[in-house]
C-alpha cells in the first residue's frame, strides 16, 4: 500500500489540491474561479479524448469536435423534449450522450479511416462541418443562435447547480477517466495503438487488424469527447452549433501540443494551459489572441512535446 | 498433403505503363530455403508484397496450404503463419528492440482489444521476446532505442521480428542489405541454422549466401520468371547466364 | 423553373468557381510541391480584400487598388513562406496544421486590431455596376462578366505556363516527384517561394474582386478555405487542371445547391423548414460530394503525383 502511494504520489497530491481547491477559493473570495476550474476539468476531458487518437494513435482529426457538440445536444435537446422525466437526470442522459457520440464516431470513423493523410484530415473536417450545418439549421433547437438549458442536469442527492458540487462531480468523472486512460494506454490495446502509429504497415504485417484498432480508438475518443461536451453543456447551460465548428477542433489540437502529444497529462496541461492563458491574457489586451498564436508558434518549433515534454517519463 | 506450402498463379501487377510482375507461377514445397534472384527492377519486392497480402495483385492467385489466400489481407495472412522481413528496414523506432519483439510476439498472443492489464505484467510476452533475441545472438541490444542502431542491427531486428510470430512462412527481402563482409556471414549462417523449421523464400543479390543457402533457386527477369531450378541447374542455364549471371565465375 | 434563372444560376456558378479556382492553383501546388498544408491560405485570400478595400478608399481607384493590393499580398507572402513555413516543409502534417493554424489566429486578430470587428465597404466600381446583355432579352451584372472573365483569362494564362515554360516544367516535376525535385538543385529553395508568392497573388485577386460581392470581413478566409480544400482534393493534389475542373464542379454545385435546393423542398417541406434546411444541405452537399469523389477516385480526379 505504501509503495502504491510513493508510485503515484504527485497524481494523488494534485488530487488532493483538486479537492481542496474549492474550499481554499471561497475563502479569499474567488468564488468565480471555481467555474474557471470545472472549464479547465472539462475541456482537459475533450483533448485528454483526442490525445489518444492524435497523441497514441497518430491519427490527426479536425473533426473531434463534432462529437463533443453532439454530446453538447444530446443534454440539450433532452432538456427541452423531456424537461420533467429523465431529460433532466444526469444518471440517463450523460451516459445517453456518450452513447450518440459514440455512435456517430463509430459511424463516421468507419468511412474515415479508409483514408490516409492529408485525405483522413479533410475527411474528419467534412464531417465534422456536416454536423455543424445540420444543427445550424435546426430552428427548433435555437440553430445559429443556440439553446439554452433551463437548468443543469440532476444527480440524486446532490444540487449540481451550485458550482461546488458540479465542480466535484467533474472532478471525479474527470479523475476517473484519467485512471481509465492510463490503464489504456499502458495495455495491450495501447502497445498497439502506439505501433500503428509508428508504423502501420509493419503492424499489419506482423498480423495486427490495424483498421479495427484505429476503428476502437476513434470511438472511444468521440464518446469521451460526448461526454466532455454534456459537461459543458451542464457548466454553461447553453449549447451552441460553434461547439462543432472546425476552429474549436483546432483549439482542442492545440491545447494537445500545448500540453504534450500522447502524454496522459497532456490533455489536463494543454487545456489549463490554454485557459489561463486566456484568462490572463484578455485581460491584459483584446487582442489576446495574436500572443496565443504566437505562443503557438513558438510551441511547435521550439517545444513540440509540449508542457508534458519537459518532465520524463513514459507517456 | 500438398507438397507447395505456397503457390502463385499467373501473379500479374501493373503500375501504369509497367508490368512489375508478369504471369508469375512459381512452387515453394515444404521446409525448403528458396531463393529469387534478379537484376534491380526484376519485380522480387512486388512478388513479395503480393505474397504477404501487401500489395493487391490484378490477376493471378496465390495459395497457401492449398488454400486460396489471395483475397486475404496482409494481417489475415500473418494469422496463417505468414511473415514478412523488408528490403528497407521497418522497425518500430520509438520502441526499444525488446519492445518492438514484444509487439510481434503481442501480434500472435491472442486478441490485443484488451484495455485494462498492462502489458508489461504479461511476463510469457516478453520472456518469449527475449528469446528471440538470443536466438539470434541479440540479447545485449534488448534495452537499446530502435532508432539508435547501427544498419546491420537493424538488418537483425528486421529479421527478429519476423521470426517473432513463429511462422511457417518466412519471405525475407534482401536480409542482407547493406551489410560487410562479418555481418553478412553471420546472417547467412543464422538462416542456416533455421533452414529446418522453416519455409523460407529468399530474395537476395549476395551470390555465395544463394547458392549456400538455396535449395531450389528461381530466376526472375523484368517481371517473369525465367527458370526455377536446383543451384546447379541454375548456374549452367544458358539463359540465366546471359540473363543476369553474366560473365560472374562460379564460385568453386 | 425557368431556364432564365438556370443560366443565371450558371453564371453565378462559373464566376464563384473561377474565383475559388485562383484559391485550389496555390494551394495545390503548394501542397503538391512543397507537401504543406497550409490552413493560413485563407488569411492571404483576406489580407488581399483588405488591402483592395483599403487602397481603394485612399487612392479612390478600384483599378490602381487592384494591383497594388495584388503585389503586396505577394511580397507577404513570399515573407511569410522565407520566415515561418519554409522550415515546416519537413515536418509532420500536425506541426503544420497547428503552425498555420496559429497563423489565422494572429492574422484575424490582428485585422480586427487594424480594420475593427465591422466589415469594410467595397463597392463595384461605378463603370461595371451596369447589366451587360450576354443574349438578346438577358442581362448579367457588368461587374461578375468582369470576375468570369479575368479568372479564364488567369486560367489560361496559368496553364501556358505550366504546360509551356520551363519553369511551368519545373513546377509539374516538383508536383509529381518531391524528392526529385528537391534532388535536382540546392536552387529549389527560391521556387518554392516563387510559388507561394504566385499562390498569395492569386489568393489577392480573388479577395479583391469578391470583396465588392461577399463581405469584406476578419475570419472571411476560413469559409472559402474550406471549399478550396475540397477543391483541390476533388482535383487531384498537386494538378491545376484538376483544381479548375474541382473548382468549377464546386462552385457550380454550390450555387445551384443555394439556388435550387431550397425551392426543391418547398414542394415537400413548410416553407419555413425549406428556408432552415436548405443552405445547410447545400452546403452539406459540398462535403457529400468530395466524400464520393475520394472513394471512387482516392488521389482526386487528376492526381499529379504517380
Amino acid at each position: 500500500m505504501a509503495a502504491l502511494l510513493r508510485r503515484h504520489a504527485w497524481p494523488l497530491a494534485a488530487l488532493a489540491l483538486a479537492v481542496v481547491f474549492p474550499v481554499v477559493a471561497r475563502s479569499f473570495g474567488q468564488d468565480f474561479y471555481v467555474g474557471f476550474a470545472s472549464r479547465i476539468l472539462i475541456m482537459a476531458l475533450f483533448a485528454s479524448s483526442l490525445n489518444l487518437l492524435v497523441g497514441v494513435g497518430g491519427m490527426v482529426s479536425l473533426g473531434h469536435a463534432a462529437f463533443y457538440g453532439a454530446g453538447a445536444y444530446v443534454v440539450g435537446i433532452a432538456s427541452v423534449e423531456w424537461p420533467a422525466g429523465l431529460g433532466a437526470q444526469a444518471l440517463a442522459v450523460w451516459p445517453l450522450a456518450m452513447a450518440a457520440s459514440g455512435a456517430l464516431a463509430l459511424a463516421i470513423g468507419a468511412i474515415s479511416l479508409r483514408t490516409r493523410g492529408v485525405y483522413f484530415i479533410m475527411i474528419t473536417l467534412a464531417f465534422a462541418q456536416m454536423i455543424y450545418y445540420v444543427f445550424v439549421s435546426l430552428k427548433a433547437y435555437g440553430g445559429d443562435d443556440g439553446l439554452s438549458l433551463a437548468k443543469r442536469s440532476a444527480l440524486p442527492g446532490l444540487d449540481l447547480g451550485s458550482d461546488a458540487a458540479f465542480y466535484y462531480t467533474v472532478l471525479a468523472i474527470f479523475a476517473a477517466v484519467l485512471v481509465a486512460l492510463s490503464r489504456l494506454g499502458a495495455s495491450r490495446f495501447g502497445a498497439a495503438l502506439r505501433g500503428i502509429k509508428d508504423n502501420e504497415a509493419r503492424m499489419e504485417s506482423l498480423g495486427f487488424p490495424t483498421y479495427r484498432f484505429k476503428l476502437a480508438a476513434f470511438t472511444i475518443g468521440g464518446a469521451l469527447a460526448g461526454l466532455s461536451g454534456a459537461l459543458m453543456a451542464n457548466q454553461n447551460a447553453f449549447v451552441s452549433p460553434n461547439m462543432m465548428h472546425w476552429e474549436q477542433s483546432g483549439v482542442a489540437l492545440v491545447m494537445v501540443i500545448l500540453g504534450g502529444l500522447g502524454r496522459l497529462w497532456g490533455g489536463f496541461a494543454g487545456a489549463a494551459l490554454y485557459l489561463a492563458l486566456e484568462e490572463l491574457l484578455s485581460g491584459v489586451t483584446g487582442h489576446w489572441q495574436i500572443v496565443l498564436g504566437a505562443i503557438l508558434l513558438l510551441v511547435v518549433f521550439f517545444a513540440p512535446r509540449g508542457i508534458a515534454g519537459l518532465f520524463p517519463g513514459k507517456p | 498433403m500438398n507438397r507447395h506450402l505456397l503457390e502463385t498463379d499467373g501473379l500479374t501487377k501493373r503500375f501504369g505503363g509497367l508490368v512489375a510482375t508478369d504471369g508469375v507461377s512459381l512452387g515453394i514445397r515444404r521446409r525448403e530455403t528458396h531463393a529469387l534472384i534478379g537484376p534491380n527492377g526484376a519485380g522480387k519486392t512486388t512478388l513479395i508484397a503480393q505474397l504477404s497480402g501487401a500489395l493487391a495483385p490484378d490477376r493471378g492467385s496465390v495459395r497457401f496450404d492449398g488454400r486460396d489466400v489471395t483475397r486475404l489481407t496482409a494481417h489475415e495472412r500473418a494469422a496463417l503463419g505468414f511473415a514478412r522481413s523488408f528490403q528497407v528496414t521497418s522497425v518500430f523506432r520509438g520502441l526499444s528492440v525488446l519492445d518492438n519483439v514484444a509487439l510481434a510476439v503481442q501480434a500472435r498472443s491472442g486478441s490485443s482489444f484488451r484495455f485494462w492489464k498492462p502489458v508489461r505484467e504479461e511476463r510469457p510476452i516478453f520472456e518469449a521476446a527475449g528469446s528471440v533475441l538470443r536466438e539470434l545472438g541479440m540479447e545485449d541490444m534488448a534495452e537499446r532505442a530502435a532508432q539508435s542502431l547501427s544498419h546491420g542491427e537493424h538488418r537483425q531486428l528486421e529479421l527478429a521480428l519476423a521470426l517473432a510470430t513463429r511462422p511457417q512462412l518466412l519471405l525475407l527481402d534482401e536480409p542482407m542489405a547493406g551489410m560487410g563482409l562479418e555481418e553478412s556471414a553471420r546472417m547467412v549462417a543464422l538462416i542456416d541454422r533455421l533452414k529446418p523449421e522453416y519455409t523460407i523464400l529468399l530474395v537476395e543479390h549476395d551470390m555465395d549466401a544463394v547458392f549456400r543457402l538455396a535449395d531450389r533457386i528461381s530466376v526472375m527477369v523484368s517481371g517473369r520468371v525465367i527458370a526455377t531450378g536446383a543451384a546447379e541447374e541454375i548456374r549452367a542455364n544458358d539463359e540465366v547466364r546471359s540473363a543476369y549471371l553474366g560473365e560472374e565465375d562460379a564460385p568453386a | 423553373m425557368s431556364w432564365l434563372l438556370f443560366l443565371e444560376q450558371s453564371l453565378n456558378g462559373l464566376q464563384f468557381g473561377l474565383m475559388l479556382f485562383l484559391l485550389a492553383a496555390g494551394l495545390t501546388l503548394v501542397f503538391g510541391i512543397m507537401d504543406l498544408i497550409n490552413l493560413a491560405h485563407g488569411s492571404l485570400y483576406m489580407v488581399g480584400a483588405y488591402l483592395a478595400a483599403t487602397l481603394t478608399r485612399a487612392t479612390g481607384s478600384f483599378l490602381l487598388a487592384l494591383p497594388l493590393s495584388i503585389a503586396a499580398t505577394a511580397i507577404l507572402g513570399m515573407l511569410l513562406e522565407v520566415a515561418v513555413l519554409r522550415h515546416l516543409y519537413r515536418r509532420d502534417h500536425l506541426s503544420q496544421v497547428l503552425a498555420t493554424f496559429a497563423l489565422i489566429l494572429i492574422a484575424n486578430e490582428t485585422t480586427r486590431a487594424i480594420w475593427g470587428v465591422q466589415s469594410l465597404s467595397l463597392n463595384v466600381p461605378q463603370a461595371l455596376s451596369g447589366s451587360v446583355q450576354v443574349l438578346p432579352g438577358v442581362a448579367y451584372p457588368a461587374y461578375r462578366l468582369l470576375i468570369i472573365g479575368v479568372g479564364a483569362a488567369v486560367a489560361a494564362l496559368l496553364y501556358v505556363l505550366v504546360a509551356h515554360t520551363r519553369v511551368g516544367m519545373l513546377v509539374r516535376a516538383g508536383a509529381s516527384n518531391r524528392e526529385m525535385a528537391t534532388a535536382m538543385g540546392t536552387n529549389i529553395g527560391w521556387l518554392f517561394t516563387a510559388v507561394f508568392g504566385a499562390g498569395a497573388a492569386l489568393c489577392a485577386l480573388a479577395g479583391a474582386l469578391l470583396g465588392p460581392l461577399l463581405a469584406v470581413q476578419p475570419g472571411m478566409g476560413e469559409n472559402i478555405l474550406i471549399l478550396a480544400f475540397v477543391v483541390v482534393v476533388i482535383g487531384g493534389i498537386g494538378s491545376i487542371r484538376g483544381a479548375l475542373v474541382g473548382a468549377v464542379l464546386v462552385g457550380l454545385a454550390d450555387t445551384f445547391g443555394r439556388a435550387f435546393i431550397p425551392l426543391a423542398l418547398k414542394h415537400v417541406l413548410s416553407t419555413s423548414l425549406a428556408d432552415a434546411a436548405g443552405p445547410s444541405l447545400a452546403a452539406i452537399s459540398i462535403y457529400l460530394i468530395m466524400v464520393v469523389v475520394l472513394f471512387w477516385k482516392p488521389q482526386g480526379l487528376f492526381p499529379a503525383r504517380g
